[in-house]
């Protein structure tokens, strides 16, 4: 077997010693207890390999074929601006290619950012202890579902209010099915949670946990004010779904009296990415903490009185748990959680707060300017709302229309919600120009049709 | 690596007054979120973010990066863990401008390149698995197991078979295995392991029932060997109507040599950080495509990325039988394009090498070491190899000291006292790039410290002496857990 590639060092002469060691003649003899009748006959039909060049064409030629366009979609994934300094920070190959950070005498720099994390999210949420982080936001709802359960012993029902966002809880009851979970939907009405329904459905008296979102699917700030005292009577757990840039400005779920706080991080100035990778965040009480899934760092002094960060309260974790197991997480979002922490400490105090307010200046010009064109208006006009707001359009107009058109003209419009009504969002992203051309493009398609 | 201890904390460099970056903001924007909103839908007070500016916090976490071990740093022989180069053309092409501005709801008529890259990647590991078709949502190996597991159940359960309740594993497996069937909500049974490791065929056979859903297994298993009798398992599993998933945390040495498929499995997951040269990030994020043999395809999560007739490709979302779904979109998309640069470099030839190299490194390994430390099971060793300490055991040094000394020669420790079917438990993984001279300094310091044993075994018990912080108290750590900065002051 010839070697030339430049991902193998070994050269021929290191092949013969090194086979020589292990006393065989060549490479298959090293495999030969793999039954001949199942040993690949013929390489893989893959294509020839490429060098840098070549593959710098190829996914130049790929990359070519999407469009980026002026955002103005939201629905869990938002378009933030991302400072220089981050890329620059995360793309280091100390954090980049380091493992779990198992030893801690040689993973300091992953431990330390870590922690720098939970105590980050901690401030956002306002929950005692925050875990190193999970998959996103969808897995992270899951996984609190998961949570009250387990922490509920005998109970294994959960209610999910119909104003969370529809794929997180699709992912919700995607685990609930084959765990075994009675997921009940809390109806809406008038764009929120129906709290008069969720009293009654507590009182059939085995919900173990009820989720509830901050803001909600279509960008409306609920008011949950009196719901944890309900939940907790009934002795289950709250968990409230948050876009995690919002938790900035907004109460916190600590505040209401959530005992868990989960959603995607993807807002603190993630990209895009068309999917990934985000962040799932958790944060919950000090009394919960042990039945918490992940991943958690803590702070602890070294033989020579230096204070250092390990891994901690591994006693609630899937490797030594194994089938006693109520998560089967072993990871965390590593750079992703590096990410959010150097996010953070550039924003700072005052930026985040900045972001949301442009955030949400910018909608509500957005929102105003659409209405005055008569083409649609709010979806619930007398619910207070951020940064996003579910539009009705006019009759003759549908959502679909609209995107189709608007991504014609650069623009991403919204997201799809039904036939008649558009999703939208605005970030610190959009300046005036591009809010007057949305704005231009709706008010002409009305006359096209 | 550094090994002075760097240590400070963001929020110690913080004072009141300095920022780290100025957003884009109108003016007309300051107090827009207090007119928008009352008050009783605000919180009380800002989040108590630190207040840095831009090159302190860059120094910050440029220090903090020097007390961390990496794959370019040094040697990484974590077994199970595949801890191979990561390419850095792959992170070149992994994130760019022309991608992070790519929402996920776009429609698919502005994100062609995007769903091709996608399409690409799903065939190419089809072929590599031998499977009929890939889903690339799972966003680790762990949540690629609950995946493979919940397409299972969703297999049997539209056969109208609700009694198969079980999934067996080899009491060798990964933690993992267990755990995600507990969440698939399975109950677990143990197979014995023979003693060279690979599973005894009579007391999986007496287990196999009606009322068993899958056997998962990983190949080779985890003490490195090949189970050679993988014909007949299949043949008895399926016998007996169940399913074999195939975790694919140890498919690197297969490369080039076997497919999954073709072995008898059913269902299969692929370590995209691990065989297919994405970093591991210190813990994430990863990618753990499942795939599926043919007749399984629809359950398979959605959403999926199909190719139409017109050759245009689409996301399809709402597939009836399909599982449902386990992630909020396609998956870590960043990830999955560094795996498909990493395939495309080494090509269909390329990719011939990378199971016989790791093998081949790890069979050297073991054979230089094999008279000073313990190896419990004879016979040529796959990617990986697991030695039960040190053969000389007077001396009451560990696996646990060896590991620790070697932090202070410069290289990862390697997975220590996993598998459970030794008491020592060292398990040396070196993969396929890394050169003869890092192996055979790897080899000089193992032997040195069997040598140190015998001569300064108490000095030993003290290591590691040279890293950035040493001998943590983990009690302490758990018993009065300080998780946060404000839990410091």
């Amino acid at each position: 077997m010839s070697n030339t590639h430049h991902y193998f060092p070994h050269t021929q002469d290191d092949i013969d010693a090194m086979l020589q060691r292990c006393g065989v003649s060549g490479l298959d003899d090293l495999y030969s207890d793999v039954p001949s009748s199942l040993r690949m006959k013929a390489p893989y039909k893959l294509p020839e390999a490429m060098t840098e060049p070549e593959l710098r064409r190829f996914f130049r030629h790929l990359d070519r074929r999407n469009e980026t366009l002026t955002c103005f979609a939201g629905a869990g994934v938002y378009h933030h601006f991302t400072p220089a300094a981050v890329d620059s920070i995360v793309s280091r190959s100390e954090f980049m290619t380091a493992y779990t950070p198992y030893q801690p005498e040689v993973s300091q720099g992953t431990l330390q950012y870590i922690f720098e994390y939970q105590s980050m999210m901690c401030e956002l949420t306002g929950l005692d202890v925050s875990n190193a982080s999970l998959y996103d936001g969808s897995t992270a709802t899951a996984e609190a579902m998961l949570m009250c359960v387990a922490a509920a012993k005998k109970k294994n029902r959960v209610l999910i209010s119909a104003t969370v966002n529809p794929i997180v809880a699709q992912v919700c009851g995607t685990y609930a099915r084959w765990h075994g979970i009675a997921i009940d939907t809390i109806p809406e009405h008038d764009g929120v949670t129906s709290l008069e329904t969720l009293e009654d459905m507590l009182g059939a008296g085995d919900v173990a946990g009820v989720i509830l979102p901050q803001p909600n699917y279509y960008g409306i700030v609920e008011d949950f004010s009196g719901v944890s005292d309900k939940i907790h009577a009934v002795k289950a757990l709250m968990v409230m779904n948050c876009v995690a840039s919002t938790l900035a400005v907004l109460r916190t779920p600590a505040e209401w009296g959530a005992d868990i706080a989960v959603g995607d991080a993807q807002s603190l100035g993630m990209p895009m990415n068309y999917g990934g990778p985000y962040l799932g965040y958790m944060c919950t009480t000090r009394a919960l903490m042990r039945k918490m899934p992940g991943r958690i760092v803590g702070a602890t002094t070294d033989a020579s009185g230096k204070r250092v960060f390990v891994l901690t309260l591994q006693a609630r974790e899937q490797h030594i748990r194994r089938d006693k197991a109520t998560s089967n997480i072993c990871s965390n979002q590593g750079v992703m959680a590096l990410h959010t922490a150097v996010y953070l400490s550039l924003m700072g105090r005052d930026g985040l707060r900045e972001v949301n307010e442009a955030g949400c200046s910018t909608m509500h010009a957005l929102v105003q300017k659409l209405c005055a064109g008569g083409q649609m208006e709010l979806a619930y006009p007398h619910k207070p709302y951020l940064n996003e707001a579910l539009m009705r359009l006019k009759p003759g107009l549908s959502a679909r229309g609209i995107i189709d058109k608007a991504a014609a003209a650069g623009i991403l419009a919204g997201v799809e919600v039904a036939p008649d009504l558009l999703l939208v969002a605005c970030t610190e992203m959009q300046s005036t120009e591009d809010v007057d051309a949305y704005v231009e493009l709706v008010k002409n398609m009305n006359t096209d049709e | 690596m550094n090994s002075e201890l760097y240590g400070t904390l963001v929020f110690e460099l913080s004072r009141k007054g300095r920022r780290g970056c100025a957003v884009p903001a109108t003016e007309a924007a300051a107090g827009a979120v207090h007119r928008a909103l009352p008050e009783s839908l605000l919180r009380k007070e800002a989040p108590d973010m630190p207040m840095v500016d831009e090159p302190s916090a860059v120094r910050h976490y440029t220090n903090m990066s020097t007390n961390n071990f990496g794959v370019d740093t040094g040697f990484y022989p974590l077994g199970s863990c595949t801890m191979k180069y990561n390419p850095k053309i792959n992170e070149a092409l992994a994130s760019s401008p022309e991608i992070a501005g790519l929402h996920p709801f776009q429609p698919a008529a502005t994100v062609r390149g995007a769903l091709e890259a996608y399409y690409l990647l799903q065939s190419f590991l089809s072929e590599i698995g031998g499977m009929a078709e890939f889903s690339l949502n799972p966003y680790a190996g762990a949540h690629g197991e609950l995946t493979g597991l919940m397409v299972i159940r969703a297999y049997h359960a539209e056969r109208g078979d609700f009694g198969r309740t079980k999934v067996i594993v080899p009491d060798s497996a990964h933690g993992t295995n267990p755990a995600s069937a507990a969440v698939a909500g399975l109950q677990i049974v143990e197979t014995r392991s023979m003693p060279d490791g690979t599973v005894d065929l009579d007391d999986l056979r007496s287990k196999l029932d009606e009322s068993v859903a899958a056997v998962m297994l990983t190949n080779p298993n985890t003490t490195g060997m090949f189970e050679r009798r993988i014909p007949e398992i299949a043949e008895a599993v399926h016998a007996a109507g169940a399913l074999l998933y195939y975790d694919g945390a140890n498919l690197n040495p297969m490369l080039g040599v076997a497919r999954p498929g073709d072995m008898g499995f059913d269902v299969m997951h692929i370590n995209l950080h691990k065989t297919f040269s994405t970093p591991h990030g210190g813990g994430g994020p990863g990618a753990g495509p499942v795939g599926v043999r043919a007749g399984l395809e629809k359950y398979l999560p959605n959403p999926r990325v199909v190719k139409h007739l017109d050759g245009s490709f689409g996301v399809i979302s709402d597939s009836d039988s399909a599982l449902g779904r386990v992630t909020f979109w396609l998956g870590n998309y960043t990830v999955l394009r560094r795996a498909l640069a990493y395939i495309l470099t080494l090509g269909a030839d390329g990719l011939m090498h990378v199971g016989p190299f790791a093998t081949l490194a790890a069979n050297y390994v073991m054979n230089s070491l094999n008279d000073l430390y313990k190896q419990p099971i004879p016979g040529p060793c796959k990617h990986e190899f697991v030695f039960d300490g040190l053969l000389d055991k007077s001396t009451g040094v560990t696996t646990l000291h060896v590991a620790k000394r070697l932090l202070d020669m410069g290289f990862h420790a390697p997975t220590i006292y996993f598998p459970l079917l030794f008491h020592e438990s060292l398990m040396v993984e070196p993969t396929e790039t890394e050169s003869k001279e890092t192996l055979d300094a790897f080899i000089a310091a193992m032997r040195k410290i069997a040598e140190e044993a015998t001569s300064r075994h108490e000095q030993l018990k003290q290591a590691p002496l040279c890293t950035p912080m040493s001998h943590p108290d983990e009690t302490e750590a758990a018993t009065h857990p300080k998780l946060k900065w404000k839990d410091l002051t």
